[in-house]
């Protein structure tokens, strides 16, 4: 009676810890997939640093469901920051009335990033409020949380696994935004395993349903390590609104410094 | 013969390049700006004789030529602007916006010529802002301004933006004539000014400002001296004929600004302390800037703004003009669609505390297809107290509808 009672309690001992030990694996499984994602993402950002500063002429073409179509015409300069998040302005050419608008943005890994705009009917440099994360980008599907740089401190993360895209064998990587201000609950990025480039990104909006699909086409490299896309292409599922993006002119290492960023240079920008 | 004209002809440009820094001629050029149809509506019949009667239409045109050089580091602007008002003389009217020759170097920049430059943060009223003179025949909000003579130059350093002015050449503010709305029963005389300066419109004025960013704060203060640029308007009768003549005083100004951008709100205060023979006073504005991202469920953006103005020399009586704002408080809502179109609508309303008197204006904007915008505003004022600025204007209540075309 007492060896039946003894071996019970072994069993359910050992089963006990059988199924502890099956919680641990899963576990030991989410923290993998997470430091995989964290890993890949980390090495993404690794591989497109050091480019000290860059210029680009980009070209924004909005189309809505009834294939109306608006032009954006903008030129940005960015300087690389290692120690904090980029430096960046960007002009506006295109659509005409706002010509000659600019804005100057220092963003921060986590912290909100400061922005100004000038605008040049009146004169006035503004300091806006840069929470604004979620809403659209000049009435085009990109918002502003789309266009800003990709920073590690951004995301947590959670490796899903592998895919072919666009005929390259790439990763899956999950991102959970970690400011609360995202439009998103998560994003899943589609990069290649060979040179780390974002191929693909879905964007879940607030309520977990997939919202938009953002797809890079015609990589070039640049000073023999850099990559960057001629062209990116953000469909709206929900709207049936689409935004492509073109980018010309693209320079490195053009001689941009800390000077070149500030109320003053925001007021001559061209 | 030949010879002789072709090398005059050779000569011209060869002089223009030598005149250029490093002897290269503009290598950008740029022409863009604006045309515009306006078309305005009052309700009401005027107050006053020879006022026009509800229509007043009028056409601008404002181009810019922009010349660069040296990367963008050199570069000259020349910004012309012209209305023709369908009724009011004094309406139709020019002015250059912007003449001016801008040389950028690492932590300096000099900027000489005919310019605009803004001071300020708050929406409502622009206490701080003094450099240029108000274009009063433009509009009624005060913000168009006429251009300035102007050699400024701006210091970037660590501790901030130091800009050095040196102003010469005083504008005069322009006003409406007796067709137009928006006057005073008396006529402002454009011409008999009086100075308290000798030198007239001549004064050298003078400005230092230094502005800084320190973390969420943007703070902006200066000290100005020289002609007042409110004239004081005193009723003169010559024959059987009254007008109001204008007098510029000198003064001396200090200026303070700063705008707190915490998340999604925006803090706002500016104040001024002014000195002259006549009085001494201080007037200020202050408020703030509310914006809910993705209002009503959806990609726009609702901004609702309360600003609050006083100034010491309080409200008018028989004795003295007042100040226009001084126990004022303004109501704003900015709904920004962020739509393809940029539709855009700005409803506000300002309430004088002391007395009986409202302002409430509606403008409305967006875009048509690529180079066209309309907008639309209504402006509405009510007073009741005849010492109150608005008083004139009462029955100036409009509409106005605007196409203006970019290119």
């Amino acid at each position: 009676m007492l060896k039946t009672k003894t071996m019970t309690s072994l069993v359910t001992a050992l089963a006990l810890s059988l199924s502890s030990y099956s919680v641990l694996a899963e576990s030991m499984q989410q923290e993998d997939s997470e430091k995989l994602g964290l890993k890949i993402s980390t090495q993404a950002k690794l591989r497109d640093t050091g480019w000290s500063d860059n210029t680009s002429d980009m070209t924004m073409l909005l189309r809505n469901k009834q294939g109306q179509e608006s032009i954006r015409e903008i030129k940005t300069k960015t300087l690389e920051l290692l120690d904090d998040g980029d430096k960046s302005l960007t002009i506006f050419n295109k659509p005409r009335d706002i010509k000659g608008t600019s804005f100057l943005s220092f963003s921060h890994p986590i912290a909100n990033d400061d922005q100004w705009l000038y605008l040049p009917s009146l004169k006035r440099v503004k300091r806006i409020s840069s929470r604004n994360k979620s809403g659209p980008f000049m009435g085009s599907e990109f918002s502003f949380e789309d266009l800003s740089s990709f920073e590690v401190e951004k995301y947590s993360y959670n490796y899903l696994g592998d895919d072919t895209i666009n005929g390259l064998d790439s990763f899956m990587v999950e991102q959970f935004p970690v400011d609360e201000n995202s439009g998103y609950t998560r994003r899943i990025v589609w990069l290649d395993k060979a040179e780390y480039r974002v191929q693909k990104i879905e964007f879940y909006d607030r309520k977990n349903s997939l919202l938009k699909t953002l797809s890079y086409s015609s990589y070039q490299q640049y000073l023999n390590k850099f990559w960057r896309a001629d062209s990116a292409l953000m469909v709206n599922h929900q709207s049936g609104k689409s935004t492509e993006l073109k980018w010309d002119n693209y320079a490195f290492k053009t001689g941009l410094v800390d000077g070149d960023f500030n109320r003053n240079t925001l007021k001559r920008a061209r | 013969m030949n010879k002789i004209k072709s090398n005059f002809v050779l000569a011209i440009p060869l002089c223009l390049a030598s005149l250029l820094p490093q002897t290269t001629v503009a290598d950008e050029f740029e022409l863009s700006g604006r045309l515009g149809l306006e078309q305005r509506y009052f309700t009401e019949q005027g107050q006053f004789e020879h006022q026009l009667e509800h229509s007043q239409t009028s056409v601008f045109i404002e181009p810019e030529f922009y010349w660069g050089w040296n990367k963008g580091s050199d570069s000259l602007t020349f910004k012309p602007f012209y209305r023709q008002d369908s009724v009011d003389d004094e309406r139709s009217h020019g002015d250059i916006r912007e003449l001016s020759y801008i040389h950028a170097s690492d932590d300096w920049e000099l900027r000489a010529g005919i310019r605009r430059e803004f001071w300020g943060v708050t929406e409502f009223q622009h206490v701080v802002d003094v450099i240029n003179q108000t274009d009063g025949v433009e509009d009624t909000d005060g913000e168009d301004k006429l251009g300035q003579l102007m050699v400024n130059l701006s210091l970037v350093r660590d501790w901030g933006i130091i800009d050095m002015f040196l102003l010469p050449g005083f504008r005069t503010r322009p006003f409406v004539g007796e067709q137009s709305r928006f006057r005073s029963e008396l006529l402002v005389d454009n011409n008999n000014i009086s100075y308290q300066s000798s030198k007239e419109d001549n004064h050298l004025d003078v400005a230092l400002r230094w502005s800084q960013s320190l973390g969420v704060f943007d703070i902006g203060s200066y000290w100005f001296h020289g002609t007042n640029r409110d004239p004081i308007l005193t009723p003169v009768t010559e024959g059987n004929n009254t007008k109001l003549r204008q007098y510029y005083n000198q003064m001396d100004q200090f200026g303070f600004e700063v705008q707190a951008t915490v998340d999604d709100w925006l803090w706002k205060y500016e104040t001024i302390y002014r000195t002259t023979d006549i009085e001494d006073f201080w007037a200020m504005q202050a408020g703030f800037e509310y914006t809910y991202v993705g209002a009503f469920n959806s990609t726009a953006d609702l901004g609702l703004l309360i600003e609050y103005g006083w100034d010491s020399r309080g409200e008018g009586n028989e004795q003295s003009q007042g100040a226009n704002v001084q126990n004022d408080i303004f109501f704003g809502s900015r709904l920004a669609l962020n739509d393809m179109q940029s539709s855009e609508m700005l409803i506000g309303f300002g309430a004088d505390l002391d007395h009986n008197a409202f302002s409430f204006l509606i403008e409305a904007n967006r875009r048509l297809g690529e180079n066209f915008t309309v907008s639309l505003d209504v402006r509405l004022l009510q007073s009741n107290d005849a010492y109150d600025p608005l008083y004139s204007f009462k029955n100036d209540d409009h509409f106005q509808l605007a196409i203006e075309y970019y290119f």
